[in-house]
């Protein structure tokens, strides 16, 4: 897999205010990257540096191989951006607004017909070509803000909340084209929506006060370390402390208790055999699952992001 | 890439009615004045008849049609150059641009160029008019000549400056407001020149009017024609320099 963004210790000053501080994005091919964060975190500012709309205060961009910052015509010919409000010409029809999109990227003219045609098709706006940009519900002004985005097939595309004020149909519709623009391009997209990062994307980075907290895939997001256990009879807490990978047990009520460690998964069976040969009646062992909220809010409620993260390093 | 923005820019004013409204009022206006100095023309004719070496139909009804047509084109210029970059940061349309393989220096002078091809239209409507007294008298085509480019120069001098105010502010409103007061101050500011006599040969060089009069008389000088190339290149590195940074710290 070829990396396709590698931004490095990106900051970015906003006159004394420090809005991003510190941030490495990497992104590889056939990637799906969610970048999440309460607002204000930092999340658009980290993406409008990505694509050459503002310039890090520090920090160095490479784009498929090419610095952002010293060839900018070169490295920006890969990405396509949507910005958090599509950047149309209400006076412009769709085709001739994609037209000028297209050639803004340098794209040959004589395939700006094809992609045109495929750009259109891929976002459904088959049928809208020769209407006013002016004249589109915003579902629609939101589809041909991706189609210019993905209008010259870049290796990178970046979308800023893409399903923002879209009906739910058309929000499956575009979840579904991410995933199917996923599978070729690197995709990295801002949202607040989390069963959308749980719908399309494969990995997760989040944002709080401009840093970066988290950085992992979303199947290891998912794990907590933690198991829960119900039995019949009491348990000698004593005991099931000494089980292997288990560092600390609580009891959350009458013979139910939550077992916290390391790799708990692999020692799930001793735990299980152990409860039956203390004839503790083993009704239920089970790994708890976090979910992406559970995550996002133990991120944000914490005052400073040290102890949002030392409370996700615990868990 | 340059020719894109252009063209683009250029579409999207005849898109709006602005363009349309601004060439009418223009038309209208010019006209009534140019039927004005027509007549007053010929009130003068049977004077001028005495008179050897009199002045002609070129100094009595051209120059001073397209002297005025400066003041038409000073308040509405502001009108149209005061969307060229204002408008665009305002409704995110910039973002484009800004993430496109597009150098700053492209999009000022696109944006530029876009304006200006307007306004050759204006002033090619308004040499027109003139020229229909052609088939009835003999003009004076250098006189005219050196009249037209005089208007050229003009306006692309006021597009520069509105280019660039409207590179500083994100409202179109106030863009205009400060090309509009800019741009008065140097048609002005000869007036100082005039009150003192020391400081008359610089005030006399920072003002619009005192370059572009000459060329009304058929005078091309070459410190003229550098005072507008400079005044419109100043202003146009400004604006690209102004973009560059925003994208660096706003």
């Amino acid at each position: 897999m070829s990396v396709l963004i590698q931004a490095n210790n990106l900051h970015r000053y906003y006159g004394e205010t420090l809005a991003v501080d510190n941030v490495s994005i990497e992104l590889h091919q056939g990637e799906i990257l969610a970048l999440l964060g309460p607002n204000g975190a930092g999340k658009s500012t980290c993406l409008q540096m990505l694509c050459g709309v503002l310039a890090p205060s520090e920090g160095e961009i490479i784009i498929n191989g090419v610095d952002l910052l010293d060839n900018p015509d070169i490295a920006k010919k890969n990405i396509g951006y949507l910005p958090d409000k599509p950047p149309l010409y209400p006076e412009l029809t769709v085709t001739e607004y994609l037209t000028y999109a297209a050639k803004l990227r340098r794209v040959n003219t004589s395939q700006i017909k094809d992609l045109l045609k495929q750009a259109i098709q891929q976002c459904g706006l088959e049928g809208y070509n020769h209407r006013l940009i002016a004249n589109l519900s915003k579902g629609y002004q939101q589809r041909v803000g991706i189609a210019q985005a993905i209008i010259h097939q870049p290796e990178v595309i970046i979308l800023d909340e893409p399903t923002v004020g879209l009906d739910p149909i058309q929000m499956l519709e575009i979840r579904k084209l991410i995933l199917q623009l996923g599978e070729q391009h690197g995709i990295i997209l801002s949202t607040h929506i989390l069963p959308e990062v749980q719908a399309v994307c494969n990995r997760v980075q989040m944002i709080h006060h401009g840093k970066s907290v988290i950085n992992k895939k979303l199947s290891e997001l998912k794990q907590s370390n933690q198991v829960t256990l119900r039995l019949q009879n009491a348990a000698n807490i004593e005991q099931l402390k000494s089980l292997p990978g288990v560092t600390s047990v609580s009891e959350v009520s009458a013979n139910q208790y939550i077992l916290s460690g390391n790799k708990l998964d692999s020692s799930l069976a001793d735990i299980s055999k152990h409860c039956v040969e203390s004839n503790w009646g083993l009704l239920e062992i089970s790994p708890v699952e976090n979910t992406l909220e559970q995550v996002f809010l133990n991120l944000t409620s914490g005052d400073n992001t040290t102890a949002a993260q030392s409370r996700l390093d615990a868990a | 890439m340059i020719l894109h923005i252009a063209l683009r820019e250029l579409r999207s004013l005849f898109l709006s009615p602005l363009a349309w409204i601004i060439l009418g009022v223009i038309q209208g206006i010019m006209a009534w004045k140019f039927l004005g100095f027509i007549d007053y023309f010929f009130t003068l004719q049977p004077e001028l008849i005495k008179i050897k070496n009199a002045p002609g139909v070129t100094d009595l009804v051209i120059a001073p049609l397209f002297d005025f047509s400066k003041i038409l084109l000073l308040i509405l210029c502001p009108l149209i150059t005061m969307r060229l970059l204002s408008e665009e940061k305002q409704n995110g349309s910039l973002k484009l641009l800004l993430s496109s393989p597009v150098s700053m220096t492209e999009i000022i002078l696109g944006k530029y160029l876009g304006a200006l091809a307007f306004f050759i239209i204006v002033i090619l409507m308004i040499g027109l008019m003139p020229l229909s007294l052609f088939s009835s008298t003999d003009l004076d085509m250098g006189k005219i000549a050196a009249g037209m480019l005089g208007q050229f120069l003009t306006i692309a001098a006021f597009i520069s400056l509105g280019l660039y105010m409207s590179s500083l502010s994100n409202q179109p409103v106030n863009a205009a407001a400060g090309t509009f007061g800019l741009l008065i101050l140097f048609f002005i500011i000869n007036i100082a020149g005039n009150a003192t006599t020391q400081g008359e040969n610089f005030f006399n060089y920072l003002s619009i009017t005192h370059h572009s009069i000459q060329m009304l008389r058929g005078i091309v000088n070459t410190a003229d024609i550098a005072y507008f190339v400079l005044f419109s290149l100043g202003f146009i590195l400004l604006s690209i320099r102004q973009l560059d940074s925003q994208r660096l710290q706003s």
